[in-house]
């Protein structure tokens, strides 16, 4: 501001006065930083909110009003330590007085030391948290604050990293903090906080890098029959979930598989996730591998030992009286139709169909008399309805009288069967079917060698397409499965097992394809290699195949253009 | 000129003394020092008084005068009232007023021809003062404070207001009293002017902790640089008379 004439001085007879113009903003607002900051930034003064004075309460109330107010500017005033002029503030100093004067951060911590571990990329937080954290994140900025002490006595306002190179093990913050000094101006200062970065390997990562394949939990799945489907079905279906994602290992044994995780409750999670989609008993078991008395720390390693129960589907079962009888007499022989975490089975004479949970099987457990290795095939030479279509536990089934004779038989002999069955509304004349074969089966069976009532002959189980697949050209299917990633101890075997193997596979797929409600929890992928085959017109009647809308197109992040939208089922 | 000083380590010497045109009242108690600053500056030109004001030391914020009268508060013992009597010229009215705001010196400030008081004042005691000061009368507020006369100090010269007063009300409280104002602060930033600061026509006293800026200022404001007390006289001789026979 600059100096004005005298207005009517009578005493001092036209000699100038010095009249500096002074200002109005006095106590500061917490809300709003007048901050005579190291940059020598001082803002426009705000109006005070902690004390203000009466002209200003009564202006804003006689503005309020509407009355004609003064307007008030704000002047100018001496610094009273350097002279020059200034906007007037609590101090009356000037920004460059006060800073020189006093040092709010004055006590406050500038070189801090803190504890990375390169393998985790986190930092340690003591006594024993590990934080992780990118550099230049957010949690690290909080992270590096909280380690600051004292930083209570002031108020921080601001912070922010200043750029380092990432080699150099130092990080760099920049802190601007708030305090009330003399006359209750408040001070912004400020002011930088280096960080030295010292490497230290965290616990987890210094017993993981000291041996890396040490497990911590293991689960044994184990299912005690002659083949694998089980074990097929249950790897899609844990892919599907990812249920094996936190698996350091995982190894294929003979008649199961076993996983090995590096935490306790990642093997509880799995075990219990098997628990939902088979029937299993499990068992747990530990052993102790190092302890640390004085501390009261023990380290074990923890065993799962988890069976699946031998019934799968289509298997034959003859049932004990005992639980035959307290399923409301199903008849003893029964067939396993859905196997989940519920075994169904369905009395194929009746149509009537039951459940049993896994405490339920494991209580009795019973084995199945004929699983479907030992399917044979039957030619239908004529069918007749008993009963109209039924709905049984979600699936369409017709009772029906079906006149069949054995593949192998015709032509050599005429011996053909009568049997009662629930595949109605499938079979017609002159289509073929799997069934077991009790007629000339050798079982050794106690539970069916007690039972006094009539034996049938032939149990129907599934439509057969044996012929119609020999008749197809095509060697690839529109879709393929993703597999787990597991270890297997092949030495021992030879390649009798690996063909074997393999055409349990196929059987496998072929289950896939011809019931869509086991594809139902399953993904399956569009497989990029097939092409439809030129030649053949007609398949003529369906071999099942999986409906294009089913496949997930395989998500592919590479280069190239980018699938259709995926089609999820 | 203008002497920076202290009373017992204290920077506040506007509480522990009152300076006017005709005399000058210090507190008692304390070291010689204090006394004998004065009594160095003013011993031959007015009386510098001892005193005490109900019993405490912080006479200048109780007492409100200036050369043609004394105004004491209400607690003002007789022994006291007596001895100011006694030891003052006898120019000067000394009344003792009954006031319910009984720090005068805080209320009212005032030079020998105006004064700012408290917009609480008594209508008895505005009169008291009109009468015994022989002053004008006006009643306002320096920077939205109400306790005007620790906020401005103002001498017939010139006057130093609250460092946070407005352009305009500045202006008006410099025509109200006829005198050249400036806002400024007083002992290192501190905005309580009359605490800081006691001042008369020729000469004023500030406490040691004012920077040579504001010491500046002050002298500049009150016109102290060349002031002595015979040099009023020569400028009005200079005014007054015309040639020499």
């Amino acid at each position: 501001m600059t100096k004005q004439q005298a207005q009517s001085n009578p005493n001092t007879n036209g000699a100038p006065s010095l009249l500096i113009s002074l200002f109005c903003l006095h106590r500061l607002s917490d809300a709003v930083p007048f901050s005579l900051s190291a940059y020598y930034r001082i803002c426009c003064p705000f109006p005070p909110l902690r004390s203000p004075s009466p002209t200003q309460e009564k202006l804003a109330m006689a503005q309020g009003v509407g009355m004609f107010t003064v307007p008030q500017t704000i002047g100018s005033v001496l610094c009273c330590r350097c002279g020059i002029l200034m906007q007037p503030n609590a101090a009356n100093m000037c920004a460059n007085c006060l800073r020189s004067e006093i040092d709010i951060t004055e006590g406050l911590q500038k070189h801090v030391i803190i504890i990375f571990c390169p393998e985790c990329n986190s930092f340690l937080q003591p006594p024993r948290t590990w934080i992780k954290a990118e550099l230049e994140s957010k949690e690290l900025l909080t992270f590096c604050v909280k380690r600051l002490k004292n930083l209570n006595t002031v108020r921080m306002v601001h912070a922010e990293f200043i750029w380092t190179e990432p080699h150099s093990k130092r990080i760099k913050i920049k802190l601007k903090v708030q305090k009330e000094v003399l006359h209750g101006a408040i001070l912004e200062q400020a002011y930088t906080v280096e960080y030295v970065v010292q490497d230290q390997l965290c616990e987890s990562c210094a017993r993981v890098q000291a041996n890396p394949d040490q497990w911590v939990a293991a689960v044994q799945l184990r299912q005690h029959v002659p083949h694998r489907r089980t074990f097929f079905y249950l790897e899609q279906l844990i892919l599907k979930h990812d249920a094996a994602k936190d698996a350091i290992r995982i190894t294929q044994m003979d008649q199961g598989i076993d996983f090995f995780f590096g935490k306790r409750s990642h093997g509880v999670k799995f075990v219990e996730f098997v628990g939902k989609v088979a029937p299993t008993r499990s068992r747990t078991d530990k052993q102790l591998v190092s302890q640390d008395s004085k501390s009261n720390t023990y380290h074990y390693k923890y065993t799962f030992s988890v069976e699946i129960s031998p019934i799968c589907r289509e298997d034959l079962i003859c049932l004990p009286p005992k639980l035959s009888v307290s399923l409301g007499n199903l008849g003893p022989l029964v067939i396993c139709t859905k196997v989940t975490n519920t075994i169904a089975l369905l009395d194929p004479r009746t149509l009537r169909q039951c459940f049993l949970d896994a405490e339920q099987y494991w209580r009795s457990s019973f084995k199945a008399l004929l699983s479907s290795r030992q399917l044979t095939e039957y030619m239908i030479i004529d069918m007749e309805e008993v009963r109209s279509e039924e709905n049984v536990g979600g699936s369409r089934y017709v009772l029906a009288d079906a006149h069949v004779a054995r593949v192998s038989d015709l032509g050599k002999n005429d011996r053909h069967f009568i049997v009662r069955t629930h595949l109605g509304h499938l079979l017609s004349c002159g289509d073929c079917a799997l069934g077991y074969d009790l007629y000339s089966a050798n079982s050794n069976d106690f539970e069916l060698d007690k039972y006094r009532g009539v034996i049938p002959d032939v149990v129907l189980i599934k439509k057969s397409y044996e012929e119609k697949r020999q008749q197809r050209q095509r060697k690839s299917r529109s879709w393929k499965l993703k597999s787990l990633n597991m270890e297997v101890d092949d030495g021992t075997r030879g390649r009798e097992h690996e063909e074997k193997m393999n055409t349990e596979y196929e059987h496998f797929l072929r289950d896939l394809e011809e019931n869509p409600d086991l594809r139902f929890n399953l993904s399956l992928y569009r497989n990029k290699e097939y092409e439809p085959s030129m030649g053949s017109v007609a398949d003529g009647d369906d071999v099942p195949s999986v409906p294009l809308d089913e496949l997930l197109a395989d998500l592919d992040l590479g280069d190239e253009e980018s699938e259709e939208d995926e089609m999820v089922e | 000129m203008a002497t920076r000083l202290q009373y017992e380590n204290n920077c506040e010497v506007g509480v522990f003394s009152k300076l006017t045109n005709a005399y000058c009242l210090v507190a008692i108690g304390g070291s010689e020092n204090f006394y004998s600053t004065f009594e160095a500056e003013l011993a031959d030109v007015i009386p510098v008084v001892k005193t005490s004001i109900a019993g405490t030391r912080i006479i200048g914020r109780l007492c409100a005068g200036n050369k043609k009268g004394l105004l004491l508060p209400h607690n003002t013992t007789d022994q006291e009232l007596q001895h100011l009597r006694n030891s003052l010229p006898d120019s000067v009215v000394v009344q003792r007023i009954e006031e319910r705001l009984s720090a005068l010196g805080n209320c009212i400030s005032c030079n020998d021809h105006v004064a700012l008081t408290h917009p609480d004042l008594d209508k008895e005691t505005e009169e008291l003062i009109a009468d015994v000061l022989g002053v004008e009368v006006f009643r306002q507020t320096v920077a939205g404070n109400i306790i005007v006369g620790s906020y401005c100090t103002f001498s017939n010269i010139g006057g130093l207001v609250h460092p946070h007063t407005s352009i305009e009300d500045l202006d008006e409280l410099s025509t109200l009293l006829q005198v050249p104002l400036v806002a400024g602060t007083v002992n290192r930033g501190s905005d309580v002017i009359a605490a800081g600061l006691t001042v008369n026509d020729w000469t004023a006293f500030c406490g040691s902790d004012t920077t040579a800026t504001e010491l500046s200022v002050i002298e500049s404001v009150f016109k102290l640089r060349e002031a002595k007390p015979s040099a009023l006289v020569d400028e009005m001789r200079k005014s007054l008379i015309d040639t020499y026979v």
